[in-house]
């Protein structure tokens, strides 16, 4: 039934991206660096988005407001009451998790193009209040200056070297944790919802705690990302978190493909590189990203790199079982 | 027949189910005897269907309660009635199209596991182990219903008629104790129709399950059913044995049209 397979790109990919990983910062400027890390808090971003949009297929184009949420907790807790910023990273990941958990508690049965509506006026309203500059916290339109670099006991981070071993370190982390959901239980089920709604509660699952799980670990990832993203600009503002910045989320995992890891590495490179290649003609760069987008749509529905299930995942996923009980 | 040792299973009384205007399910009162395959039929828009969504919590009753082995389940959410033992089928196809056949019938599990976050993220020795006995559980499921060499085929990608056993196959991945069929013979072809007959009476024999479907082929009907109820127009018209129905001038009235 098999014939021995050449390995393949989706083979191959892994290996190749640990070593350009490893040897990038061997030959990278400072500049390079630094487009490295935003690459980073874009794939960040994008898996967080991917956990709600990807695996359970709710439209978010609020995703912003966790981001901020998350950065905003670092810049305030760090600035007023002098926390490391790394403390902080968990702190931030619990607050917007816990955010996400008030805000779509109610909203959480509404369905397609109705929540996507809720979810963009959650953005504008995160926004919006941190602009009016809410009990004095969050400095109004000029934000929250003077934020710390992270520092590990006496390793300081704040070269573009260590801030991109930083972020990559917790992509890498976040990618194994989402991995693990994705082959389990819960991930199973989130897939199922996305899938028929109907027919999951009729399977028995419990489709409302399921919904409301993944915008919790979404936003808390999006609240990591935050962090990270405040650590490294030392400033935070509310036009970082602008609705534009949610449909840039929405993009990237688009691109990629719904639930599929590797896609949204892929389409986090395509939108912070993007703007980075074609710099030199900056006025143009919204209409080749429209153009490239309606191409996609209509050559590539299902993303770059879909995740793709049938024959193989299965196969794996008994036979990974078998050997770890063998 | 042995009336004597009679267990009700389901139990529905005077359940109404409302659409605006439209009384879609009237005053019912239903019963289904465990172990037995009953069958609920009737003209389109008899009201079948509603009864169905109501009984599996997917619609609320205005007035009127369900009861299932002696407990009242009216206006528990779907996922909580699947629980406590009943599952279902759709009339029209419900599987998750882009999951793969094993993954479709691994849903059915959900509600018999318990891995949480934590676990899962972990990969506690528990929850490999529960992993594992969920895969093991499902690929029987889909032996019983002969799909197993489709396990890694995505279930939209499968024939009609074997969509239909997958979606039984997910069902019974449950452990149901009352299994709900929506029209199981819809759109088969009459050896399908013939092998899911035999099937559904194998499975009641086999696992004591108990059995209420809504079917529109009366061979099927007067082929399996130890028990058949007749709606019409939301309500009760007749309920008795297969052949009691057959001639019942009521229900035939009802499927013909008669002088009013």
């Amino acid at each position: 039934m098999s014939r021995p397979r050449l390995p393949t790109l989706r083979m191959l990919a892994l290996p190749l991206a640990l070593l350009a990983f490893a040897c990038f910062p061997v030959f990278a400027s400072d500049y390079l660096l630094d487009v490295a890390f935003f690459f980073g808090i874009y794939t960040l971003l994008g898996l967080s988005l991917n956990v709600v949009l990807g695996e359970v297929g709710l439209y978010d184009l609020g995703h912003a407001g966790f981001y901020a949420i998350g950065a905003y907790t670092t810049a305030i807790l760090n600035t007023h009451y002098g926390i490391p910023v790394l403390l902080l990273l968990p702190v931030s990941a619990i607050a917007s998790g816990l955010f996400a958990f008030l805000v779509t508690s109610p909203i959480i049965h509404l369905r397609g193009d109705y929540l996507c509506i809720v979810t963009i006026g959650m953005g504008e309203i995160v926004r919006l209040a941190l602009i009016n500059n809410p009990l004095g916290l969050t400095g109004g339109p000029n934000g929250v200056y003077g934020i710390e670099t992270p520092t590990l006991g006496f390793l300081a981070i704040d070269s573009s070297l260590a801030y991109y071993f930083l972020v990559w370190l917790v992509v890498g982390v976040s990618i194994i944790a989402l991995r693990r959901l994705q082959r389990s239980r819960i991930g199973r089920a989130w897939n199922c919802i996305r899938e028929d709604e109907i027919a999951a509660q009729a399977t028995g699952i419990n489709v409302r705690s399921h919904k409301l799980l993944a915008f919790v670990i979404g936003a808390a990832l999006a609240g990591v990302a935050g962090n990270l993203y405040a650590t490294k600009l030392l400033v935070v503002s509310p036009e970082s978190f602008t609705f534009w910045e949610s449909c840039l989320m929405f993009s990237i995992v688009l691109i990629g493909g719904m639930g599929s890891v590797p896609g949204v590495i892929i389409g986090a490179a395509a939108i912070s590189l993007f703007p980075e290649v074609f710099r030199s003609f900056a006025n143009y760069r919204m209409v080749i990203f429209g153009v490239a987008m309606i191409l996609m749509m209509m050559f590539r529905p299902g993303g770059l790199w879909p995740r793709r299930r049938g024959g193989t995942e299965s196969r794996d996923l008994l036979q990974r079982l078998w050997r770890r009980n063998a | 027949m042995p009336d004597a040792v009679r267990e009700t299973v389901l139990e529905t009384r005077e359940l109404t189910k409302t659409f605006g205007g439209l009384t879609a399910v009237d005053v019912l009162d239903l019963k289904v005897d465990r172990g037995q395959i009953s069958s609920l039929i009737g003209p389109n828009g008899a009201g079948k269907t509603t009864v169905f969504n109501v009984v599996t919590g997917i619609y609320r009753p205005e007035h009127g309660s369900v009861r299932f082995q002696g407990t009242e389940i009216t206006g528990k959410r779907p996922h909580q009635i699947v629980q406590q033992g009943i599952a279902r089928t759709f009339q029209n196809i419900r599987l998750f199209p882009n999951l793969t056949c094993l993954e479709n019938v691994m849903a059915g599990m959900h509600c018999r596991t318990t891995a949480g976050l934590a676990a899962s993220l972990f990969r506690t020795a528990r929850q490999v182990e529960e992993e594992h006995r969920i895969v093991e559980a499902a690929e029987a499921r889909l032996k019983q219903v002969a799909l197993w060499e489709l396990r890694g085929e995505l279930a939209r990608n499968v024939a009609y008629g074997r969509q239909r056993m997958l979606e039984i196959a997910r069902a019974l991945a449950t452990s149901p104790r009352l299994l709900v069929l929506d029209e199981p013979s819809s759109g088969l072809n009459p050896r399908e129709t013939e092998d899911l007959m035999e099937f559904i009476k194998g499975i009641v024999r086999e696992e004591h399950l108990t059995i209420l479907l809504i079917e529109h082929d009366m061979n099927v009907v007067m082929g399996i059913s130890d028990w058949v109820t007749v709606m019409d127009g939301g309500k009760k018209i007749a309920e008795g044995l297969p052949r009691q129905i057959y001639h019942d001038p009521l229900v035939i009235e009802a499927y013909l049209g008669g002088r009013r």
